[in-house]
Order: structure tokens, then sequence, then C-alpha cells
């Protein structure tokens, strides 16, 4: 027999599963949830249940959001001739945060991976070259996770894009700031001395 | 693995899975066995072992005993693979090692670093030399010997006479070649020219120096890596996801170089 009532065990289970929450989390935060009171569960509820109901994939660029064509996409007053190729929608938000660029995003939702069986068609690789057939873009900015999986990402989309006679760049690499150049790997060190500025 | 608190090892990084806030859970050869350690902290950008724990890089390592996993300490590359970062097929090569090593390696087996030595010979072997397909092949026939499923190629698995030159025929449920008499009626089974023979034979007993002089005909090579990798599924009882991921890109790549769109670009939706 269980101490536990089964619709709290329900919630436990439920939260268990969700990334990086273990049995002794999950099972905390139900107890909070159940001393919080139903106003602040039925507010999560609600969250919850909005969630898939209220947002899209913008047909655009793919990216997860309340309209179609997202707001991003539909800003008349942004660059529409330079794309940024992201992995995720968290990279859009980074992104963003810098204030740095102007354009439009596009989100692969992944990056290519052959041991996952991850390639060009599960990703939204399809839906950037319709839109640079289109004609309107300029540059590509392959702005892919410094990872062997992003480079082998960049590399395809460079191949796929070539023929269209866009501009297709890549985010820098290099020392990271506040970093350490005595604990800078040869790799990083490499690209950064070979993508050294002028001052 | 030794029972000190705190030990270094060399390793191979054969797969990263994204655990937690910023940590990665790395699946790692090393001279000692196959093994799992969480690297904390090394998606953040000023991590300062992100960069010597990457995919395939060949790194030392200062590991310390976990509860569950080993933790990464410290970390050092000592030899990155280039090409990998810059060949779409060479990458995909090393992922299919990877792949075929995390299926057939016993977790925390001390093979006294045949594998990791096996790995390190195909990783230069895809940074150096003109035909990085060549190297594979001998690496899977290694692979399947070191795992004890060494394919018979010298008598028939049946009747165990010695197999002459002809075209005989390969039976992956068997494990090895069937003469004509036994092959011409057994079911599952396919015909093998006598290169291909040749080469299966060749490669299976050579070291990994010898063979780099060895050119095969396409034809060939295409035969001897179809016949491996049926027996390799077989053996797994699975599909091997980065030979999929390959046949896919080839098709994809020679579409690219003959200047056609790929198959990621097709059907335009009708306005």
């Amino acid at each position: 027999m269980s101490a536990t009532p089964k619709s709290v065990q329900r919630l436990i289970d439920a939260l268990g599963r969700l990334p990086g929450v273990g049995p002794k989390t999950a099972s905390r935060l139900t107890y909070y949830l159940l001393r919080a009171g139903a106003a602040e569960t039925e507010a999560l509820a609600e969250a919850l249940s909005q969630l898939h109901k209220s947002t899209v994939l913008c047909s655009v660029c793919c990216n997860i959001s309340e309209q179609d064509p997202c707001e991003v996409c539909s800003d008349a007053a942004r660059d529409h001739e330079t794309l940024c190729v992201v992995e995720a929608p968290l990279d859009v938000l980074a992104i963003e945060q810098t204030g740095q660029f102007k354009g439009l995003y596009h989100v692969l939702h992944g990056h290519i991976s052959p041991m996952e069986r991850v390639g060009p068609d599960e990703l939204r690789m399809r839906e950037l070259v319709r839109r640079v057939e289109g004609g309107q873009v300029r540059e590509v900015i392959v702005a892919t996770n410094p990872t062997l999986e992003g480079d082998a990402t960049a590399m395809y989309l460079s191949r796929l894009l070539e023929p269209y006679g866009v501009l297709i760049s890549r985010l820098a690499l290099g020392l990271p700031r506040g970093g350490d150049l005595e604990y800078a790997d040869r790799v990083t060190l490499a690209e950064a001395l070979s993508g050294r500025r002028k001052l | 693995m030794p029972q000190e608190r705190l030990y270094r090892t060399e390793a191979i990084v054969l797969r990263q899975t994204d655990f937690g806030e910023a940590d990665r859970i790395l699946s790692l050869l090393t001279p000692r066995g196959k093994f799992s350690a969480i690297a904390k902290g090394v998606r953040r950008p000023t991590s300062r072992k992100a960069g010597h724990l990457e995919l395939f890089a060949r790194t030392n390592l200062l590991v310390a005993r976990g509860r569950n996993l080993d933790i990464i300490t410290q970390a050092e590359a000592s030899e990155a693979f280039e090409s990998l970062k810059t060949d779409l097929l060479r990458f995909t090569y090393a992922c299919y090692a990877a792949e075929l090593i995390e299926r057939l390696a016993q977790e925390e087996e001390d093979d006294g670093g045949a594998l990791f030595e096996l790995l390190l010979g195909l990783l230069r072997w895809l940074e150096r030399e003109r035909d990085p397909a060549v190297g594979l092949r001998h690496f899977e026939l290694r692979l399947l010997d070191g795992a004890g499923y060494a394919p018979q190629l010298f008598t028939c698995v049946s009747c165990a006479k010695a197999i002459t030159e002809q075209v005989n025929y390969f039976s992956a449920e068997q494990g090895g070649l069937l003469c004509t008499e036994c092959g011409a009626s057994a079911a599952g089974v396919r015909a093998v020219s006598v290169n291909a023979q040749k080469v299966l034979r060749y490669l299976q007993k050579r070291e990994v120096v010898e063979v780099r002089a060895l050119w095969l005909a396409p034809a060939t090579h295409a035969e001897v890596e179809s016949v491996l990798l049926d027996y390799i599924e077989h053996v797994l009882e699975r599909e091997v996801k980065s030979a999929t991921f390959l046949r896919r890109l080839r098709l994809d790549l020679q579409r690219l170089a003959a200047g056609e769109q790929s198959s990621a670009s097709v059907e335009r939706p009708k306005t």
C-alpha cells in the first residue's frame, strides 16, 4: 500500500518526466503546489493548457509564436534581406538580446546528427531553401552551435544554398569574454588567431 | 576502472548528450574500455573544458569518481581531427564508427586498449588518407573480430571445406562464406564476387598501415560495404542509424554536385 494519494502520485510522475527533474524534485514541487493553494495551481494549469493551444510554428521562420507569420517575420522595420539560421528557438532569444541583429531568423529545430538519424529532412531546411529561392534574401548567417554537429549542419547548409548565389557567413569563433587564454584549447585558439581583427 | 577517488585517463569522446542546465554526459572510449562520465558546465561559452571535450577529440582527462557517474574535472585535448569539421562524409564515417563501438562494446570491459587503438587509427586515417572509406571497411572487420563476430572467410561455414576462388555465397545468419554447393540451396544468402572475397580476406588479416596502399574499384568497394553492413546489422539485430544517414547524404551530395537541387528543396507548394 502506498502512502501517497493517487492524484498526488500522478502529478509527481508527470513532473518527473520533465528534463532535469528527478523523483525527489518532482515530489518537492508537488508538495509545494499542494501547500500553495488552488489559485496558484489553477493559474499554472491554465498556462499549461494554453501552451499548445495558442502557439503555432511560424510558417516563414519556423519559430514558435502566437501568430503566423510571427512578430519578427511580419515586422516591416526589420531587414528582410538577412537571415540568421539557428538550431533552436532559444537561440533566437539569445541573439535578440544582443540587440545587434535586425534581420530575420530561421529555426532548424536541431542539428545534423547521423547517430540519431537526424538529417536534412528532419530539420527545417526545405523551408529555408524556399525562402532563399524567393529571391529577397541576400545574406544567410549560419549561427549553429560551435560543435562538430553544428559544423556539419553549417557545411551542409552552405552546399545547399551555394547555387542561389547568396552570401553565406558563419558566426565568428574564438575566445569567450571573461575567459582565460591559458585554458583555451588549441582549436579555439587557432580559430581566434586566424579570425583576428585589426585594432 | 581503478578505485582511487581521482584518476587520469586518455579518452576519445564517442557521444555527447545534453544534461541538466549546462552539463553534458559523455560516452568515452578509453584504453581501459568504454564508460560514461559527466562534464559539468561545458555548454557555457566560458567553460574551460568544453573545447577539450569535442566529439571524437582525443583528450587527457582527470576524472573524479562520482556516486553514479564519474565527473570530469580537467581535460586537455591532445589530438584534434580537423577534417571532420570540414568534410561531411568523413564526419559521417566517424559517427558510423562511434555508433558501432557504442553498440558492440561492453561498458567498462577492459580489452587492453585494442579498441581505443583501432578507433584512433581510423580517426587518423579519416584525417589523412585520400580514400577514407577503405579505412572504415578495415575498422569494421577488426571491430567484428574483437567483439567475437569475425566472419569466417576461408572455409565454408556449412561444410568446412576450403573456399575456392570462384563466386561464393555469404550468409549473415551463419556468419561467413558458403561454398558453391552449400550456398546454392541455402536461403537468405547473397552471391559475392571473387574480388570482393579477396578484399574481405585481405582486410581481415592486415594491419591498418598495410591497408593504406589498397585501392578498390568502386563496384568492388560497394559490394564489400554492403556485405559487411548486412552482416553488422544482423549481428546488432537492428539498423545502423548512421549508415542510413550516409546513404541519403551520398545521394544528396551527388545531386548537389550535379548542380541539381537537393531533396531538401523539392515540391514547392502551389500558390
